[in-house]
């Protein structure tokens, strides 16, 4: 059960000194909100039964600012980042790991509520957060919270996913609206002072990813398209298939609050960063079935098919403009910085 | 998006393009100056230029803040950084522009410099009060556009009694600069720039209005069609201009008529009037010295402005000779001229100001139009 004083107070030196404080703040703060079998606070490791096959995993750091924004935090985002890049390569997510990185002098309160945002997305994706380790650094040495996840998953048997799998004339789909996560995150963050309505699609991906490979096991490859956005992802696959791609931009969905602030603060939803999206690349003939796929599940209602895979020397990507121009969608270089005239 | 998707339809784009190649005269070319960066962006961004006929050519301006910022300036600021009582402000393209020795305000920020980012001229403001033991220092930047609200946060600032605020002030005028590009006998001994009309800027304009282009549409003879930043705007304003080519006028014209009138925003032109006056020289990457072209801090407000404050003084500035900036600047050059262009200069590793904005040409011409200069790449005739 959870204790009481963790609603006030704030961490100390003393919750990572391997004391009674960090004993207490484990058990009772940690283990009783991840309340799972294989955590109990007394072992140094977990130990699993993994079932023969193929195992991904996969480790993020999260350092968001703000540490709570519309539609999750960074507790939320620490579990459904690392179950994505898991569930990316074809796997189901088994296990998370963590471990987190505490300021001296966060409050209580709010790490308590990052800890059970954590253990409702883990229940809501359906994996256990086994293992874990705290670190409590000065106050000045960090940004209030810090929080490393590793995700251990089982890979599907027959499906085999890769950057590099890609060939001309493959299709790209992407499964929702571009720009949520970033435009939410950013409307709250020092010195953007501005009211939008539009929350982070911060989400677990692996029930769509299964759904998606369920009916299409043939799947060359899925990427979550994180920092960097959409144009990251598709440069990546690019490069690592050896191919062009070309987009259509009057296919993207994007929400119109979403394509008002990007307009407002100058910034392309191309390279915005989303949390619970995926892009997937099948086979043409797989085309419809993906699609179809992706919509039956809730949170690919918005699935659309975005693009092509083309011979390229070049590996570039390309945009048809709505406006009825095409124009190259290259890496984001250094920050999307708002214009200044 | 309601006033904004109206500005990029396709089927407006695809109407303009026609009217457009209708009227052009075969075998007659037409030279077109956007002085704005935001221009050059919207062109490439939208790909207007394919929808133009080959003998409508753009010529890009200088018209983005932090590429017609001198080296030297930027050096000054570099060095007022790193004082240790100093905070410095500054918008975020600034940081990655390299100045001498290929120092940047960002190198310098990670050398344990106090370098803020800030979005608007009031945070430098907060930051002050915030700070009262810190020099806070606004590196003011940018044409008519962002004058005003430096011009705000210098009123505020003395309104408040903040003492520990000041302006390092690099606000330059528009005006000036298009007179230069068709006057000055340096430029036109550098290289002929043959240029046969402009689009003139949108949201400096807002500020200005289009009664100052009246002089060089008049005394050169260049017509100016004033344009709004949307692609629709952009091709509506080219084919303005080509039909005041093909009958011999030279007057400006407003396409941006939802935003610009005659004489501009009067209160911001106040209160610009207010706080600045005007600079007998002034130089610009590019342009060299311009007369009467930039703004400093009335006496009124000597108190305020960081040049006097910190005495700084101008360095010796080190250009990268092989840069093509300056030439692309003045629209003498574009950036696949420049032996540095997508090798040693890249967005990641901008050797120029024009690689580092998203206004600038390089930036724009890697960003989006790459495509046409690909080494591998035979490209269809379009």
């Amino acid at each position: 059960m959870k204790h009481a004083t963790f609603e006030k107070g704030v961490v100390e030196m003393g919750h990572g000194a391997g004391g009674r404080d960090m004993a207490d703040l484990i058990r009772q703060l940690f283990v009783a909100a991840f309340d799972n079998p294989d955590l109990t606070g007394e072992e140094d490791q977990a130990i699993l039964h993994f079932p023969a096959g193929r195992m991904a995993i996969s480790t993020d750091g999260f350092v968001v600012k703000p540490m709570f924004f519309p539609g999750g935090d960074i507790g939320s985002l620490a579990v459904n980042g690392t179950v994505n890049d898991v569930a990316m390569g074809g796997a189901d997510p088994v296990a998370l790991s963590c471990s987190f990185i505490l300021e001296e002098g966060l409050p209580l309160a709010d790490l308590s509520r990052v800890v059970d945002s954590m253990a409702a997305a883990a229940r809501a994706a359906g994996v256990r957060i086994v293992t874990g380790d705290t670190k409590v650094v000065e106050r000045g040495k960090g940004d209030g919270i810090f929080i490393t996840t590793t995700g251990f998953g089982q890979v599907r048997e027959g499906v085999t996913l890769s950057a590099r799998n890609g060939r001309p004339g493959d299709v790209v789909l992407l499964s929702g609206t571009l720009g949520d996560h970033g435009v939410a995150v950013m409307g709250r963050r020092e010195g953007f002072d501005f009211d939008t309505d539009i929350v982070s699609d911060c989400a677990a991906l692996n029930g769509l990813a299964g759904a998606l490979l369920d009916a299409v096991p043939d799947t060359r490859l899925m990427r979550d398209p994180t920092r960097g956005g959409l144009a990251a992802v598709l440069n990546e696959i690019a490069e690592a298939s050896r191919v062009g791609i070309t987009i259509r931009e009057d296919a993207l969905p994007i929400r119109p609050g979403v394509a008002g602030a990007c307009e407002i603060l100058g910034l392309d939803p191309l390279y915005v960063a989303n949390e619970g999206k995926l892009v997937a690349v099948v086979p043409p003939d797989r085309a419809g079935a993906a699609l179809a796929a992706l919509r039956s599940h809730p949170l690919g209602a918005e699935a659309a098919i975005v693009g092509e895979l083309r011979d390229d020397p070049d590996h570039f990507v390309e945009m048809e403009t709505a406006f009825g121009g095409r124009r190259m969608v290259d890496w984001i270089a250094g920050e999307q910085l708002p214009r200044i005239c | 998006m309601k006033y904004v998707d109206e500005f990029r339809a396709p089927d407006l784009a695809r109407a303009l393009a026609a009217q457009i190649a209708a009227e052009v005269q075969p075998g007659r070319e037409y030279r077109l100056m956007e002085f704005c960066g935001g221009h050059t962006h919207a062109i490439f961004r939208y790909g207007v230029k394919d929808l133009l006929p080959a003998n409508v050519r753009m010529i890009h301006g200088p018209g983005c803040p932090v590429c017609v910022l001198p080296i030297t300036r930027l050096d000054m600021a570099i060095a007022l950084a790193r004082r240790p009582e100093v905070t410095l402000c500054s918008y975020g393209d600034m940081l990655r522009v390299p100045g001498s020795r290929r120092q940047s305000l960002l190198k310098a920020r990670a050398q344990g410099a106090d370098i803020r980012m800030v979005g608007s001229t009031m945070d430098a403001v907060r930051l002050a009060e915030e700070n009262p033991d810190r020099e806070v220092v606004f590196f003011a930047i940018g044409f008519e556009t962002t004058t005003p609200p430096t011009a705000v946060a210098v009123r505020t600032a003395a309104a408040k009694g903040l003492t520990n605020f000041s302006v390092f002030c690099n606000h330059v005028l528009t005006p000036a600069a298009i007179t230069n590009i068709l006057e000055a006998p340096e430029i036109r001994q550098m290289e002929a720039v043959e240029i046969d009309g402009f689009l003139g800027p949108a949201h400096v304009s807002v500020v200005i209005g289009s009664q100052p282009y009246d002089y060089f549409a008049e005394e050169y003879a260049k017509p100016v069609v004033i344009a709004g930043f949307e692609p629709i705007d952009v091709m509506h304003s080219i084919l303005m201009l080509v039909r005041q080519i093909n009958e011999g006028r030279a007057e400006v014209e407003n396409q941006y008529t939802r935003a610009v009138t005659h004489s501009g925003n009067q209160s911001a032109k106040a209160l610009v009037a207010e706080v600045f006056e005007l600079r007998r020289s002034f130089e610009w990457r590019g342009l060299g010295r311009v007369p009467y072209s930039a703004l400093r801090l009335r006496d009124r407000f000597a108190g305020f402005d960081a040049e006097r404050r910190f005495e700084m003084t101008p360095g010796r500035a080190v250009e990268n000779k092989a840069c093509d900036c300056p030439k692309i600047l003045r629209g003498a050059a574009i950036p696949t001229d420049c032996k540095l262009f997508g090798k040693q200069c890249t967005p990641q590793t901008p050797l120029g100001s024009c690689m580092v904005s998203d206004e600038g040409a390089c930036a724009a011409y890697y960003k989006y139009g790459r495509r046409r200069a690909a080494p591998n790449r035979v490209e269809a005739a379009e």
